[in-house]
């Protein structure tokens, strides 16, 4: 190379111009973020967007299809059509049917299919095409850690709907993400003393687990709650989500001196597992000089009508049920029954619940920004939503109240009343230290205005 | 150019131009007018179109040219997504590393799981990579959970070591980058109504699509490239002239794994998330149906087809009962309720009965996917109506036609 060719090359004025692209590059970032907005999806117009992302197929479509019908309940009562609902009862008053901070509430929907990866996808297309300010939904413990480490990247609130892991507001909590929905180790605290109670303190139990986050949880809550209280666990085994059929599962379980079967199952698989274990006389059986007893920890509406006659006297917990007495529930069960001419899931109630205490969030923190938000959230205590007096734990975003023990009715009156509350636990009992080894690790972070 | 003949180069040029117009050509209708619903100029959609094109294309170079028809690639795009993801968490952010181990160990197993499996050739060899895929899907489900995190899906945590990325303190979750450009960040221009967003992510995915097609055209048009269609045509012929197949198919089967590797290496560049679902068989069979639905054995058919599914799956599953009561909302009661049921099944969660039919009809009516649909339009423009068959083209394979509607290659 000559040196009149170098000297070209890299001439002063050439290197001025790669410097200036360069910084201009390195500028962009900056440009490209401090956009106009304060924070992401700031509502501009006369009307705000919420993304309700449930699963409508799959193993959980059932609660899915109740979670959305409950949401557009929730989205009238804001707007201010229907009779209100709970807004009547809610301890706080500062909503007035006029939607949130006088924008109109509209929403968009989307189908999680029970699996993480869609559940993010959907989640991203309400964030980036719609412009929804908040996320709520999910029926699966997996999809609401899936979708709320989203959340939390993207700068959204997320109302997380059924999720029943402890991990959800335990060790994958997240600044941006809240839990109205009770969780395991609260089904292991109100439910072990009634097992005890009701089958002796001496039983050896066997566990069959959905094989995910929820039912690992779920699974060692029970375990320990109950081997607290005398118990034995004998075997644990887990199956696959959406096994369809669990006979393989249930033979073994007549080969081992077990006389309590655990279903840690939920929606469609509870349904079968079940039905699977009754087919094989499991409920008929002796063990030990004493009767087999199946549990179902987490029990549903929903799941007990699929099961049918295999549900009745069965034990399990609930976050809330459609037959309690109280004005909150009252007021939510008359309205959702008006539109659709039945009751309510409890995971109807808890996404009709989330969305009542967003919007009540916004409306006294005077801003749709996720970090007012989450502050007005942080240990706020509030009550009439028909769990009793309730509160917003600060240091994990969990709701602590109330925990439902129900059992299947030996004889329902309709196809509806298939549960009757045996015992009410109070939020004393189910409350647990926020170092709890079960919630240990993890960490909340700063909220996240995007 | 770029060692192409002037026909691929103007053909990459215009697939060059697409790309980088697409967040305009997605986005044709004005914001809050009723069509808007179809808009699909936002980041996640693009980013997914142009991930599943470089997963097709990829898979085309097998199928396409060899005739394996693999029934098990997305456990690779599983294991790109997985190393990755493993790569953020350990050493940095930069999407670089990341992207180069998920091509790296997704290879690898490529050689492995291609080694056994092209023991076999046609159904046995579809079954056998299934079986493989199946596999690696229940692994990372459940026995490898330390490794995979199970259902939930390996995510980053705010205590993942990140070695490269000291430097950074915080109490919220670092975003991915190259070299400090946060992939997500995005420049969202107005335009008479219209709003443009122009995001990082994409514009990063599109750059290595491009590479992509580029090495796929240089692929399809070598001597290698010959060699695998000769493997297609007739096995036992190439065996008589004294040539093995075997080296050359499993040099095939590996680099379409690589490209699977980095399609998977790309989904959680965009979104630090990897799931088991990933790995699913019907995931392998989506990129079965997107490059059968494009065309298979062309260049641009793959991309197209990952481009149609893509679009269908991310916008007509939004199409709710709610959004259909109010396009209809001007029909009687009765008819109203009536329409809106029809119409229902077919969009929001029934979006797959419309992917099904338009995949039967393509594959009834187009043997040769969409780009052969694409091409009768293209000769009815230049020769009128003059009837014309499959003979009268003396090589459809080798001239693929491009097309007007790519949806970010």
């Amino acid at each position: 190379m000559s040196k009149t060719d170098l000297t070209r090359r890299v001439s002063r004025r050439g290197v001025i111009k790669t410097g200036a692209i360069a910084g201009a590059g390195l500028a962009l970032p900056t440009i490209f973020t401090s956009g106009a907005r304060a924070f992401t999806n700031e509502p501009t117009g006369g009307t705000v967007t919420l993304g309700f992302n449930v699963p409508q197929s799959g193993a959980y479509a059932d609660e899915g299809a109740d979670e959305l019908r409950a949401y557009q309940l929730a989205v009238e009562h804001l707007n201010g059509e229907g009779d209100g609902g709970m807004l009547n009862t809610f301890s706080s008053k500062v909503l007035e049917g006029n939607g949130i901070l006088g924008k109109k509430v509209g929403f968009v929907t989307g189908d999680t299919q029970t699996k993480s990866d869609a559940a993010r996808a959907s989640a991203k297309s309400m964030i980036e095409k719609d412009g929804a300010v908040m996320i709520t939904g999910g029926s699966s413990s997996g999809v609401a850690v899936a979708v709320q480490g989203l959340c939390q990247e993207a700068g959204v609130i997320f109302m997380a709907g059924l999720t029943h892991s402890n991990d959800t507001t335990g060790k994958d909590k997240k600044a941006n993400g809240f839990r109205h929905f009770f969780n395991a180790y609260m089904s292991g605290a109100a439910l072990a003393p009634v097992l005890a109670a009701r089958y002796g303190a001496d039983r050896k139990a066997y566990h069959l687990t959905a094989d995910y986050t929820w039912g690992w949880t779920q699974e060692e809550s029970i375990a320990a709650a109950t081997e607290a209280l005398g118990w034995e666990t004998v075997n644990k085994v887990r199956t696959p989500l959406g096994a369809g059929d669990f006979s393989s599962y249930i033979t073994p379980v007549l080969q081992t001196d077990a006389d309590v079967l655990i279903l840690n199952h939920y929606g469609g698989d509870m349904v079968n597992s079940l039905t699977n274990a009754v087919q094989f006389g499991l409920r008929d059986k002796m063990v030990n000089g004493k009767q087999f007893e199946i549990v179902v920890p987490l029990f549903s509406r929903l799941m007990a009508r699929g099961a049918g006659e295999n549900i009745k006297g069965i034990l399990g917990s609930t976050n809330w049920h459609w037959s309690l007495s109280d004005e909150g529930s009252q007021a939510f069960v008359k309205s959702f029954g008006t539109k659709y001419g039945f009751p309510p899931s409890q995971a109807a109630h808890t996404c009709y619940v989330q969305s009542l205490l967003y919007a009540d969030a916004v409306a006294r923190a005077g801003s749709f920004n996720p970090c007012a938000v989450v502050e007005a959230l942080e240990g706020f205590e509030f009550d009439g939503l028909g769990n009793g007096p309730t509160l917003y734990r600060a240091e994990d975003h969990q709701c602590f109240k109330d925990v439902l023990v129900v059992r299947g009715k030996e004889n329902p009156t309709s196809e509806f009343d298939l549960l009757e509350v045996v015992e009410i636990t109070p939020a004393a009992q189910v409350t647990y230290p926020v170092d709890h080894p079960m919630f240990a690790g993890g960490a909340l972070g700063d909220c996240n205005a995007g | 150019m770029f060692g192409l003949n002037k026909k691929d180069t103007t053909f990459l040029l215009i697939v060059i131009g697409l790309t980088l117009f697409t967040p305009i050509l997605m986005q044709p209708f004005a914001e809050g007018s009723g069509l808007a619903q179809f808009n699909g100029g936002y980041p996640d959609l693009m980013q997914k179109v142009a991930i599943f094109g470089i997963f097709a294309v990829g898979f085309n170079i097998l199928f396409g040219l060899t005739g394996y028809l693999s029934f098990g690639h997305a456990a690779f795009l599983g294991i790109g997504s997985y190393s990755a993801v493993w790569m953020f968490k350990l050493l940095t952010m930069n999407v670089i590393p990341g992207i180069l181990l998920a091509m790296i160990v997704s290879g690898l197993f490529a050689a492995a799981i291609g080694y056994v499996s092209l023991r076999r050739s046609g159904i046995y060899f579809s079954i056998l990579t299934l079986a493989f895929a199946q596999m690696c899907y229940k692994m990372a489900y459940s026995v490898l959970t330390p490794l995979t995190n199970g259902e939930t899906g390996l995510q980053l945590a705010l205590d993942d070591p990140r070695i490269l990325d000291k430097a950074i303190e915080g109490s919220s979750l670092p975003v991915t980058n190259i070299f400090g450009l946060a992939m997500n960040s995005t420049y969202k221009l107005e335009v008479m109504n219209h709003v443009f967003t122009f995001s990082v992510g994409f514009y990063f995915c599109a750059v290595i699509a491009i590479l992509a097609f580029y090495v796929a055209i240089r692929l399809f048009r070598s001597p290698f490239g010959m060699m695998l269609r000769a493997v297609k045509s007739n096995q036992h012929r190439m065996n008589y002239t004294g040539l093995d197949p075997k080296p050359y198919t499993l040099a095939a089967f590996v680099i379409s794994g690589m490209y699977a590797g980095l399609a998977g290496g790309l989904l959680a560049a965009m979104d630090p998330l990897a799931g088991a679902d990933r790995m699913l068989w019907t995931a392998s069979g989506e990129v079965v149906i997107m490059t059968i639905l494009g065309g298979a054995g062309t260049l641009m058919g793959p991309v197209l087809g990952a481009g149609v599914i893509k679009y269908l799956e991310n916008i007509f599953s939004k199409i709710n009962e709610t959004v259909l009561h109010s396009w209809f909302h001007w029909l009687p009661d009765g008819i109203e309720d009536v329409v809106v049921w029809v119409f229902a099944r077919f969009t929001g969660e029934g979006w797959h009965l419309t992917l099904g039919v338009t995949f039967m009809l393509v594959v009834t009516f187009l043997p040769g996917g969409l780009i052969q649909g694409l091409g009768h339009i293209r000769d009815r423009f230049k020769n009128g109506k003059k009837k014309r068959d499959k003979y009268d083209d003396p090589d459809p394979d080798h001239h693929p036609a491009p097309t007007k509607r790519v949806a970010g290659e």
